[in-house]
């Protein structure tokens, strides 16, 4: 039976790769087109800007900047058919079911939740930042992100298949705990929406770069939301991800205190899990802080998930310490 | 709103000019120059990335809190780079001075922040909401309506009790030819940000006190044996700074079965464990012993302590007769596992035997079997088919030098190999129940079975088992969790909860009067112009109804 179960979970994840990849070809082939629809809107958006720079002079800071940022909402979204673009969406959305089948195929075939190695891990989480992407949609249309989201869970997809591939096992007594579950799963949704926020910071330089008028190649910028509003978005996702990664801490310092008798004890993980959670209060902070919003503090957003990748990767693999169960 | 001075909502310069903040600067001009620095903004976002960086090191090699062998290791693989580090403090990284450094100056800077802050909020909050500006429409969310039927005075009146009954607090003003009410809702906002600052100060303060009153300690306990929770009863125990022997309860504990099981469905993980269990009896002072059990990540609280269990395996018991015919030594010795089937390892000391002094180094394999170049190793870590082997040796074993030793190690230069590593005699093997003669007529060693009446290929219970246990008390844990959710919670509510500010003015004019809705936000706020949507729109239907 388990194994029946694993080999139908890995047929589910190789469709949905290969879903993911025409859908990323299909995303690839919208920023093209949009490109080409660019040329007029270029203008338009400088012009934005220099409303917005001339508004921050004035006395109330904080409410002229808005009406501005707003005219700019209803824009990309309205624009010409988006047809390449909304195929691309629905793919993932399939991709994205399969994917789920098979993690849920897997949690089967194992008999507890399938986020216990490296393997597993990968399935999970690539499947939530897809998750996030797809349902962000209700909130925010971010589909211009396609390309970089499905880009990404290819990779995590292709990288966990090929090389971390491990049948199934029980799980050792340390990770029987309810806390590990929640800390793991909540890690998980906390770097989905740090990836996310990233994304968006990625645009955000871009356009600040072309909106200076350096970087005139990228024409598909034209058609996306401008530099502060970008700035704006990846701000409101990044701070969820930071709190569910405060939580993260905390859960994962209580399954600390039961398994090894004491919640912080500066091991390689928790480490990195510090070092992560410390450079986004610094993103938060630089956000609030004159000289820092904008580019700046996008960069720092850059940073940090850059540690998240680390601490996910090399950290896992290479580096020391008690949390060093991967199964590999 | 008292903000560092180069907060994006604050007003001052961005940066402050010593030179033009105060014309002759005395040391109290300078001083409040630094600690405006020190407070700003800036300073904790430089401190916060430095925290992170200098957090990186001690990633990246092994510390001495965490990994105290691992550093033993590196300096025995590194001779010359490892006392450089040390030097640094790189094996002490999260103690070192610079790292303590900057966190006590993001915390000098967090208090500096939140203290003249907290002032300010709490005279906010008794504060009316502020006057309306004389030109609401160049506010961000704003909208406007006409009305015919109503008067200013109930129009105002009804956007008052809407307000209100929102969670706004109010004020009415009234100017020459109109009347607007004043709301502002959102305190919870900065108080949020407050909590969540000073429970930060508070996870702090209370780690450090837990550190300072607690202890750890760790005991090996062999099936059957006891143990009081005296100081001197523990194999090593380390104390905070402000600890005193009056902090530990005289508790007693036994461990009556540990318990261990491994998996035997699945072939690719037959024989990985999947439960361990310590039974244990405890009595506490003055009380009846009640039975208790540990597993790993169950402890058991006991008299203000937890018990934590951290490792397990086998203690053969051995038995060594010397040359003169009379018990020399019978314990049972904790084996160290070396591998996942549990191939351990072990020391045995015999002073007292005599003519002369005897030491042996064990390797014990649950279930053994020979490997083609006729070692042998374990293949699972259960008892089914258990090999005790012995190389024995003779000579001044040096207890009486006074130096400690490591009880599972053992050095055998100075001493004379008998049996195995290189002896005439090979090294003595043992099953449960056997027993070996050592060469020279210097005695005899035998390994007991727990079980002497079982059948005879039944060894399940035939070699006694040790759980290692942690024992740690923490009297601040609690408050450690209680600061780390208030922070959760501020952090919640100062994200999540808009600040804003709402004006509802009507002016009158021919014939009726005009509503004017405008809303300012205070920090981030997506929702704003919805919101004053809404209030225009629940404001005009409330009164035609
Ligand atoms: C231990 C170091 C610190 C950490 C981890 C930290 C973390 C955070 C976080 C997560 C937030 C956003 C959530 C909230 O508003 O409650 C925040 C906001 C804020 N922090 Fe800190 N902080 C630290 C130190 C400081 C210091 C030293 C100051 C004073 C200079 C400060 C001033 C502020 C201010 C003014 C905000 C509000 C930002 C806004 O208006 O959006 N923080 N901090």
């Amino acid at each position: 039976m388990t194994e029946t179960f694993a080999s139908y979970s890995l047929v589910a994840i190789y469709s949905a790769m290969a879903v993911y990849l025409i859908a990323f070809v299909f995303f690839t082939l919208d920023l093209a087109k949009r490109s080409a629809e660019s040329t007029t809107k270029a203008t338009a958006a400088v012009a934005r800007e220099g409303g917005a720079v001339a508004a921050s002079g004035g006395g109330i800071v904080a409410t002229l900047q808005r009406p501005t940022t707003t005219a700019a909402d209803a824009e990309p979204a309205g624009g010409p058919s988006r047809r390449m673009e909304r195929a691309a969406f629905s793919l993932t959305a399939i991709a994205w079911v399969l994917h789920v089948a098979g993690a849920v195929l897997r949690g089967f075939a194992d008999g507890h939740v399938p986020w216990s190695n490296m393997f597993e891990f990968s399935l999970v989480s690539s499947g939530i930042v897809v998750g996030v992407f797809l349902f962000i949609q209700f909130w925010q249309d971010l589909r211009f992100l396609g390309t970089y989201i499905t880009g990404f869970s290819l990779v995590v997809l292709g990288v966990g298949t090929v090389n971390f591939y491990v049948a199934v096992t029980p799980l050792p007594p340390a990770l029987q705990s309810y806390w590990l579950i929640i800390h793991v799963f909540v890690a998980t949704l906390g770097t989905a929406f740090f990836g996310v926020g990233a994304g968006l910071s990625i645009v955000q330089l871009l356009q600040t770069r072309r909106e200076a008028d350096r970087l005139s190649r990228l024409r598909f910028l034209g058609t996306m939301p401008d530099s502060e509003r970008l700035e704006n978005l990846a701000y409101r996702v990044i701070v969820v991800g930071f709190v569910f990664w405060t939580f993260t801490l905390i859960a994962g310092s209580i399954w600390a205190e039961r398994a090894w008798g004491r919640y912080w004890g500066w091991d390689t993980k928790e480490v990195w899990t510090f070092i992560i959670w410390v450079l986004f209060a610094g993103y938060i902070h630089a956000r609030a802080t004159r000289g820092w919003r904008g580019t700046r503090s996008a960069w720092l957003a850059l940073v940090g998930m850059g540690a998240v990748a680390f601490n996910y990767t090399i950290v896992n693999l290479f580096f020391k310490g008690l949390h060093v169960y991967s199964g590999l | 709103m008292s903000r560092p001075y180069d907060h994006i909502e604050g007003s001052g310069p961005s940066t402050p000019d010593p030179g033009i903040t105060q014309p002759k600067l005395g040391i109290v001009g300078y001083l409040r120059f630094f600690w405006r620095q020190l407070t700003s903004m800036r300073t904790a976002i430089v401190l916060l990335l430095l925290l992170a960086i200098a957090a990186v090191p001690g990633s990246m090699w092994p510390q001495r809190s965490s990994d105290p062998n691992g550093v033993i290791q590196f300096f025995a693989n590194n001779a010359e780079l490892a006392p450089v580090l040390d030097k640094l403090q790189l094996f002490d990284v999260y103690t070192s001075a610079w790292f303590s450094a900057i966190y006590l100056l993001l915390f000098v800077s967090l208090i500096g922040c939140v203290l003249p802050r907290t002032l300010h909020h709490l005279r906010a909050l008794r504060a009316a909401p502020p006057k309306t500006p004389v030109r609401l429409e160049r506010l961000s969310a704003y909208a406007t309506a006409d009305d015919d039927e109503t008067d200013a005075a109930s129009a105002i009146e009804s956007a008052r009790a809407l307000l209100r009954g929102s969670g706004y607090r109010v004020t009415l003003y009234e100017g020459a030819k109109h009347l607007s009410v004043s709301a502002e809702r959102g305190y919870l906002r900065e108080t949020g940000n407050l909590v969540f600052h000073t429970a930060l100060i508070g996870v702090l303060v209370a780690v450090g006190l837990g550190g300072g009153f607690g202890y750890t300690g760790q005991k090996v306990l062999v099936e059957g044996q006891s143990f009081a929770n005296v100081r001197g009863a523990y194999d090593s125990f380390t104390p905070g700074r402000f600890f005193t022997d009056a902090a530990l309860t005289p508790y007693r504990i036994t461990l009556d079965d540990f318990e261990a099981t491994y998996e035997e469905q699945s072939i690719v993980a037959y024989g990985q464990p999947i439960d361990y269990s310590a039974h244990l009896t405890t009595w506490l002072p003055g009380e009846e012993g009640t039975k208790g059990t540990v597993k790993v990540n169950e402890p058991l609280e006991l008299g203000g302590t937890h018990l934590y269990l951290l490792g397990n395996g086998y203690a053969p018991t051995i038995t060594v007769r010397d040359g003169n015919g009379n018990i020399a030594f019978t314990a049972s010795v904790p084996f160290l596992p070396q591998d996942s089937n549990l191939t351990s390892t072990g020391v045995v000391r015999v002073p007292d035997a005599l003519p002369e002094q005897l030491a042996m180094i064990g390797f014990f394999y649950p279930t053994a079997r020979e490997l083609p170049n006729g070692a042998l190793t374990s293949i699972h870590p259960d008892l089914r088919d258990p090999m005790l082997t012995l190389r024995v040796y003779k000579g001044d074993l040096g207890l009486d030098s006074g130096v400690p030793q490591n009880v599972y190690a053992l050095d055998p230069s100075g001493l004379t190999a008998i049996a195995g590593d290189g002896a005439d005699a090979p090294a003595l093997e043992l099953q449960p129940g056997e027993t070996a003669e050592l060469p020279d007529g210097l005695g005899s060693v035998t390994f007991d079975s727990a079980s002497p009446d079982a059948a005879a290929d039944d060894w399940s219970h035939s070699v006694p088992r040790f759980a290692s246990l942690d024992i740690h008390h923490d009297p601040a844990q609690g408050w450690v969790l209680l600061f780390a959710v208030l922070a959760v919670a501020g952090l919640l509510t100062s994200l999540f909860i808009p600040r804003r500010r709402v004006w509802v003015k009507a002016t009158e004019r021919k014939g009726g009067i005009r509503l004017e809705y405008a809303g300012l936000a205070r920090g981030e706020d997506p929702g704003l112009e919805a919101a004053v949507a809404d209030i225009a729109a629940r404001h005009t239907s409330r009164m035609k109804a």
